[in-house]
């Protein structure tokens, strides 16, 4: 698995290398070994192995509760696993110091099941704080101009005044996600991205998702328990069962399936 | 989240409460002692921190100036009455600045200000912690604590102190109407009266003191906030928290800098 790329490694700004350089392997960007986590004796995720590659869109699929939303909040480094290792970029999150953990925090994206905007923010201030918070030199024209052109991109121009209280649950999903790509991430974690969605605007944010990985080049890990959004986003389905990989396969393989378990979740 | 939380719950039932109690108390000191680690550290947040001076000082203005017109008011309208039965009544203005100034203001202030700022920023951070906002920053690799918990433990640790000396004055101002009820006294010379019973001493320890006040009502809110677990209903829990926990800090530390000033 551990393949070193081919392809030339993407050439990063001198000030996010200030600490010492993190390892540049691409193929897999993400993989995961043995990953075990539990929470008061009660075990989640029991030695979980998945790798994403490149480009990759990665759907988990499990019952509530099956440890998938635990499993991205540790390959950002949300949580620390109990066992296992996460690497990402080929740089094991467990081990990274606080500032190596956020080098490789500004090439993941995370879009939070309720999209989690700043509420005493503008939709343009959502927007402008990560911005800043990275670039303190950025101008006050760039930034618009950055905002402006990822306000188009997830199709809510309209919307840059508005506060996220003003904002329907699919255009603070939007919003959530335009404030992620803002930072051109090359990693994409989504939770639950289209949970309390009504079935039309779900799949407008599936579709979105399936838009900007493509124009972004980008891998994803999308946490669902909605059929319709892994049919659409998924390259490849993972299916947790107590706490392992239980399934895999793409949709149409999992959809086939004779397995009873499996079978139960496409029915 | 959801995931998270229902997890997180069988195990919270299981803690038993003192141990309970000892693990907070050891959280809030690591909690406090990232403070002082992270305030020196760039990137400063000076525009988030002149945000928070405003809203928690410039607001509060009009609360603590009323209140503390007020208190001087009644303060002197009540211990008048008793100067004047042993002919003491050109002591008043002495007396309600000794009392205000070194003791009544700076608490009173700080048990408003705990109602007020604290209240508000544990229901804040509280709210921004269970909707996964303080995540969100987390992931974005901007640092939560230096934005969210230095900036606002910074503004209460200066506004207080100042909004302390605003009370005191508004207090003087109150008394002197007071004064004016029953006798004819100028505002020079009611001034002059009342700081001439007070030196340095007296002024200093009091001043020293609200700088505490404003670090723990900053602190504690931040702290209660932070670690709110679970839905919308440990939101109000981080809140009244906040305000009852940073009000009897308010009342320990007022105890310790009386003991310490009393042994100088």
């Amino acid at each position: 698995m551990n393949t070193i790329m081919t392809e030339e490694p993407e050439i990063r700004e001198e000030s996010e290398l200030a600490v010492e350089p993190l390892l540049r392997v691409e193929t897999p960007v993400v993989e995961i070994k043995g990953l075990c986590k539990s929470f008061a004796n009660r075990a989640v995720l029991k030695g979980v192995n998945l790798t994403v590659d490149k480009g990759e869109n990665v759907v988990v699929l499990g019952k509530s509760g099956s440890g998938k939303s635990v499993l991205i909040k540790c390959v950002v480094g949300l949580m620390d696993p109990d066992q296992g290792e996460i690497q990402v970029f080929g740089n094991d999150i467990s081990t990274l110091g606080y500032k190596k953990l956020n080098e490789i925090r500004m090439r993941v994206g995370f879009l939070f099941q309720s999209a989690a905007l700043y509420d005493s923010m503008t939709v343009r201030e959502n927007l402008y704080f990560p911005l800043k918070q990275h670039d303190r030199r950025l101008s006050p024209e760039d930034a618009e101009k950055s905002i402006e052109e990822i306000l188009e991109n997830v199709g809510l121009s309209e919307a840059i005044d508005k506060m996220p209280s003003e904002l329907s649950g699919g255009m603070s999903k939007r919003i959530g996600l335009a404030r992620t790509m803002i930072l051109k991430p090359d990693i994409m974690l989504y939770d639950e991205p289209t949970t309390g969605l009504d079935t039309v605007t779900a799949r407008e944010i599936s579709e979105l998702i399936v838009c900007m990985q493509k124009k972004n080049k980008i891998s994803s890990i999308i946490i669902t328990h909605d059929l319709a959004c892994a049919k659409i986003t998924a390259d490849r389905i993972v299916m947790l069962k107590d706490g392992v990989i239980g399934a895999e396969g793409t949709y149409k393989e999992l959809s086939d399936s004779d397995d009873a378990w499996v079978k139960s979740f496409f029915r | 989240m959801d995931d998270l939380t229902t997890l997180n719950q069988p195990r919270e039932e299981r803690v038993s409460p003192v141990k309970k109690f000892f693990t907070g108390i050891g959280d809030s000191i690591f909690f406090s002692a990232r403070f002082f680690k992270e305030v020196w550290l760039p990137p400063y947040q000076v525009r988030e921190f002149i945000r928070q001076c405003y809203e928690m000082g410039y607001r509060s203005v009009p609360l603590v100036g009323i209140t503390g017109f007020i208190i001087g008011l009644v303060l002197t309208i009540q211990s008048r009455p008793s100067l004047v039965q042993f002919g003491a009544e050109s002591l008043l203005p002495g007396m309600i600045s000794n009392s205000l100034i070194k003791e009544i203001g700076p608490v009173i202030t700080a048990l408003i200000c705990a109602g007020k700022i604290g209240s508000a920023i544990g229901a804040e951070l509280g709210s921004m912690k269970v909707t996964e906002q303080i995540e969100a920053m987390e992931v974005t690799a901007i640092n939560p604590y230096k934005y969210l918990v230095v900036t606002r433990v910074l503004a209460t640790t200066l506004m207080v102190p100042l909004l302390i000396i605003f009370t005191d004055t508004i207090g003087l101002l109150g008394s002197y109407a007071a004064m004016n009820i029953h006798s004819d006294i100028g505002l020079t010379r009611f001034f002059s009266v009342a700081l001439i019973h007070l030196d340095f001493s007296d002024i200093f320890p009091a001043f020293i003191k609200t700088f505490f006040f404003g670090f723990v009502i900053g602190m504690i809110g931040c702290y209660k906030g932070w670690n709110a677990t679970g839905g919308t209903e440990s939101v109000g829990k981080a809140a009244n928290s906040a305000v009852v926990t940073a009000s009897l800090a308010v009342f320990i530390l007022d105890m310790i800098a009386v003991q310490i000033t009393d042994l100088l």
